[in-house]
């Protein structure tokens, strides 16, 4: 078995899977905690039904480009180059940014409430990005381009040196932001109102955590696919909820539940060659029930 | 004394509907204010404007240049989100500081010394590293006056601050109020409870979309509204003495009982004084 592993790691991109994916699911976890206590659970998940139908857009965009650009002259081979070397990041970032603030708002001022503001348009996304999809794209295998995007089977195996790169970066921003405004989530994400009426920008906080959100989620596509990125921010937080009791022995138990079942799902992923994604939501679960039950155990003693 | 905060003709409302107006009355530094009012009367609508998270829609909130730049310390209603919070009570009670911190990430040596010892001016010490969401009701109202401590020691508004808690607590926590009053913070108090009157020096009533009464404790003791409202509040305090025989018809304010009442209000006072120290012994038997 260490063979194996051994051999799997000695190519460059199972190293690069094994690096993202560890950074992935440690910003994840962070924002977590946030996010379940906020109730905002489900901000993730519709969020992430956005970055796939922006991701079919980005998908048909470089698609109908390069087939206007099959000619031969220069322009034509310029325009080509530029879509190889930028990644479909370049537009599902921003898209997806503009969905959490938009998400945000419609939860504070409610002519829609906000689960349901979510609600649509997380489904909107979907059928929008399915749609897209299916009319314009010109590969021969659409259902398998839509379930690697849903859920992620392969896409952190066929990273390149560049995404790494902008993964690694993208995810030391979330980390460093994080420290730094520490105080600032937590006091927000306890009492908004009471953070408020002491002179705490409170919606500017709120616009942050949105934003570093989707940041996340943009990043963890590559690692489960965009339907199981809520698995990834909540469970984590979850399970180390049941057993701590301050709030920063929860962010960092949280953190480590995350990495660790990240490193192992991606291994056992490797070992036994299952779905990358789901492997790791399936290590995540197995944790929360083992805390579910050991702060049973513990209550009880 | 000086006036921190002075509110004048203003009125309050969201998007062009009015919740409330003709609203005046000052605070002075030390006063202890309770503002009563049913449900739907604007006392939130209120509260929020205190706290500048609304804008009036005419008139004019004055702030002392003090008060202004530190804001109100604010005890909120708990929320469902507090209720199972995973955060030791220190941890929560230094997140009161987080407004002096500005662009800061960290909290200096400083505040965390007043963190520490709000905490102990509190009385919940011992509980410093306990999980907030272990506490009892009393207890977590504690850690958050702590907290509210900590954003400002000049002055706290309280929103509803025993709902929920058992006669005991309740005793306890006014009690603990009133001597952070004693020493000199400034209290707003919104209250449905009617033996909140009794620790304040100011009453301030609102109701139907206006203010009915501002001013000193005594003087809404001896006005029709006051009696009235601490009657209808509580009925169950009216005791069936002969004595007291009057006291269900003031609620009933027809022009006719309006000469009547006027008559024997001094024998009313007297009755009305009677009922509310009656409630409160009432209350310390229950304890």
């Amino acid at each position: 078995m260490f063979d194996k592993l051994a051999m799997y790691f000695s190519y460059p991109f199972v190293r690069y899977a094994l690096i993202v994916g560890l950074l992935i699911a440690l910003c994840s976890s962070l924002l977590g905690v946030s996010l379940v206590l906020k109730r905002f659970s489900f901000i993730g998940d519709g969020l992430s039904h956005v970055a796939f139908g922006a991701m079919s857009v980005a998908t048909v965009v470089s698609v109908s480009l390069r087939s206007a650009a099959a000619s031969d002259n220069a322009v034509a081979k310029w325009i080509t180059d530029v879509i190889n070397k930028t990644n479909s990041m370049v537009i599902i970032l921003p898209v997806t940014l503009i969905a959490a603030i938009l998400l945000l708002k419609t939860g504070q001022n409610t002519k829609i409430k906000g689960d349901a503001a979510i609600a649509m348009i997380s489904v909107g996304a979907l059928a929008f990005g399915y749609m897209l999809i299916n009319m314009f794209s010109a590969s021969a295998n659409v259902a398998g381009d839509v379930c690697s995007t849903l859920f992620g089977s392969t896409s952190i195996l066929t990273l390149t040196e560049g995404e790494v790169w902008m993964s690694a970066i993208l995810s030391g921003i979330v980390i460093v932001i994080f420290l730094l405004f520490y105080n600032k989530i937590f006091a927000v994400t306890f009492d908004e109102n009471f953070a408020k009426a002491t002179g705490v920008r409170a919606n500017s906080y709120n616009l942050l955590i949105a934003v570093i959100t989707a940041l996340i989620i943009v990043l963890a596509m590559n690692l489960v696919g965009s339907l199981l990125i809520s698995a990834l921010i909540i469970f984590p937080a979850l399970s180390a909820m049941r057993l701590f009791k301050s709030f920063r022995a929860v962010i960092i138990c949280s953190a480590v539940i995350s990495v660790i079942c990240a490193g192992s799902g991606l291994i056992a992923s490797i070992l036994f060659s299952t779905p990358v994604g789901s492997t790791i939501v399936m290590a995540d679960m197995a944790v929360f029930f083992l805390f579910c039950i050991l702060s049973k155990i513990l209550r009880r003693a | 004394m000086s006036e921190q905060i002075r509110c004048t003709n203003v009125t309050l409302g969201y998007e062009g509907n009015i919740v409330a107006e003709d609203i005046d009355f000052t605070i002075c530094e030390g006063d202890y204010l309770c503002i009563l009012g049913e449900n739907g009367s604007g006392k939130s609508t209120l509260i929020r404007a205190l706290l500048g998270l609304l804008h009036v829609m005419s008139g004019e909130i004055k702030r002392d240049p003090e008060i202004a730049k530190s804001g109100l310390g604010y005890l909120p209603q708990q929320t469902v989100v507090q209720r199972d919070f995973p955060a030791s009570v220190r941890e929560i009670v230094r997140s009161g500081c987080l407004a002096g911190c500005g662009l800061r990430p960290f909290y200096s040596k400083e505040q965390k010394a007043l963190a520490e010892r709000n905490i102990e001016r509190l009385g919940i010490k011992d509980l410093a590293g306990r999980c907030y969401r272990e506490l009892s009701g009393g207890q977590q109202q504690r850690v958050l006056l702590a907290r509210a401590l900590c954003a400002t020691e000049k002055i706290l508004l309280l929103d509803e601050p025993v709902t929920g808690l058992d006669p005991k607590a309740q005793q306890d926590l006014y009690e603990l109020i009133a001597s952070l009053n004693r020493s000199g913070v400034t209290i707003i108090m919104v209250s449905h409870d009617v033996s909140a009157v009794n620790y304040a020096s100011h009453i301030l009533h609102i109701g139907s979309g206006r203010q009915l009464f501002f001013g000193t404790k005594e003087k809404y003791l001896r006005s029709r509204l006051g009696r009235s409202y601490i009657i209808s509040e509580d009925p169950g305090s009216i005791p069936e003495t002969d004595e007291e025989d009057e006291a269900p018809e003031e609620s009933g304010l027809s022009a006719k009982q309006k000469a009547a009442i006027a008559a024997g209000a001094g024998l009313l006072t007297l009755g009305v004084q009677q009922t509310i120290h009656r409630y409160v012994k009432r209350g310390e038997r229950n304890v």
